[in-house]
């Protein structure tokens, strides 16, 4: 029988949970990666490695490896700097992308580093020069709190040297030559703010591709929701329906191309469920309409908040859904989100969770 | 030679890297240098391209604040301390 793992990172180390096929039961191991915040953990299914981009306020960034699901860790910030006369400065790691034993990460300032001998070494990939304005991302006037980064990496399923990368508070970009030259994605999103590009200036906060169809795309925007029928070429919102057009976790259907699953927040300061009551919308039919999930979640003053790598859906036939909370909650729901049970509440704030299937 | 301690943070990291040893080094830098040398990538533990303190990394030569450049007079104690940050 098959092995669920779902990959946690926390601002407390990584957690590993595991159970069965069922998914009913779980075990819980951790915290790993001596308890350094970690942004982003992922599982490559061809070495069976598992990575953690982490971030220590005294010891700086680091990709933590582990090559027997958390058994044991080493780490390596390796090749995993800007050089000096480059005048940027690598403050943080904050996403990973995994591809036959190629690995990514995002880095803040933004930047991609790649390594290819299982996380050992790093070297500079990109940093998407020549794009729109990106002379003035490494600006600290221009920087909003937080500063931009490479918040999110995602392959393409068949093409190595295809991917996606989202700058944080710019936009969504594709290269199809593996970092050599970028094309900007954000053609028909919207942007309650003044741009001086017309192809950049968009806050994306997540994006998926639906595995079924990979023409199809869904993402959470800072205002809105948003599809697109041609691999991110043209965007559409579907926002109605849904209760507020923020937040930044999201999640597609394995097998079903217009389905797809998103957690709205309170645009506000505190980005948290609207009202206290915990849920996740889902659409059928491509965003046409919203329906809201929340049997078995807390429906009375949950102010919990989700982020971006927070929520992941499995691929079996009939799909697992996780998201943790900002505030330590995990939930799992075995029946495609319809209900939930809570299999960890006092864990730290959960910055990321990812499932692997192994065998 | 300097009287090294090294914070709990850091010790986890590097197989048999001890908290407190002694060090042959004639400024801070140098120290660093020797541990580098035996346990490969301290340095980017303590250090920013630079290389430089990290911010949160704390050097005391003798209870006097350091930085790479501070010389160690025989037997100084030195205290690496992971500072501020946490919680």
């Amino acid at each position: 029988m098959g092995r669920t793992l779902l990959l946690v990172g926390t601002r407390k180390g990584c957690f590993l949970f595991e159970s069965d096929a069922d998914r009913r039961d779980w075990t819980i191991r951790g915290p790993f990666c001596e308890g350094w915040p970690v942004y982003h953990a992922v599982h490559d299914p061809s070495s069976g490695a598992i990575y953690a981009a982490a971030a220590s306020e005294w010891h700086g960034s680091a990709v933590w490896r582990s090559p027997d699901l958390g058994e044991t860790w080493a780490l390596s910030s390796e090749g995993l700097a800007y050089d000096d006369e480059d005048g940027r400065k690598l403050s943080k790691v904050s996403t990973l992308a995994v591809k036959n034993g190629r690995v990514l990460v995002g880095v803040e300032a933004p930047g991609i580093f790649e390594s290819r001998d299982g996380g050992e070494s790093w070297s500079l990939l990109s940093t998407l020069e020549g794009q729109p304005g990106s002379e003035m991302w490494d600006d600290p006037a221009n920087q909003p709190p937080g500063h931009l980064g490479i918040s999110a990496l995602a392959f393409d399923r068949d093409d190595a040297d295809r991917f996606w990368a989202i700058v944080q508070g710019i936009g969504l970009f594709e290269t199809t030559d593996s970092g050599t030259s970028w094309a900007p994605r954000n053609r028909g999103l919207r942007a309650d703010w003044p741009r001086p590009h017309e192809d950049v200036g968009f806050c994306v906060h997540k994006f998926v591709r639906a595995p079924s169809d990979g023409k199809r795309m869904f993402q959470q925007n800072h205002v809105g929701m948003h599809r697109s029928d041609d691999e991110g070429h043209t965007w559409t919102e579907i926002t109605e329906g849904l209760p507020t057009e923020f937040g930044f976790a999201a999640a597609v259907h394995p097998h079903d191309r217009d389905t797809f699953y998103v957690i709205p927040l309170d645009p506000g300061h505190g980005r948290t469920m609207p009202d206290g009551h915990a849920a996740v919308w889902r659409t059928r039919d491509a965003g046409s309409s919203w329906h809201r999930l929340d049997r078995g979640l807390p429906q009375q003053d949950a102010h919990v908040g989700v982020l971006r790598e927070a929520m992941a859906i499995d691929s079996d036939d009939t799909p697992g859904l996780y998201f943790g909370t900002s505030t330590g909650q995990l939930f799992v729901s075995t029946d495609e989100g319809e209900s939930w049970n809570e299999i960890a509440s006092y864990l730290p704030a959960i910055s990321s969770v990812e499932v692997a299937q192994i065998d | 030679m300097a009287d090294l301690h090294l914070p709990g943070t850091l010790t986890p990291l590097f197989a048999g890297l001890p908290r407190r040893m002694d060090v042959d080094a004639a400024t801070v830098g140098e120290v660093i240098d020797r541990l580098e040398e035996q346990w490969p990538g301290v340095r980017d533990r303590l250090c920013e391209p630079g290389p430089s303190l990290r911010r949160h990394i704390h050097v005391y030569v003798d209870r006097e604040r350091a930085n790479l450049e501070t010389p160690i007079e025989s037997r100084a104690r030195v205290d690496v301390i992971a500072a501020i940050s946490g919680g």
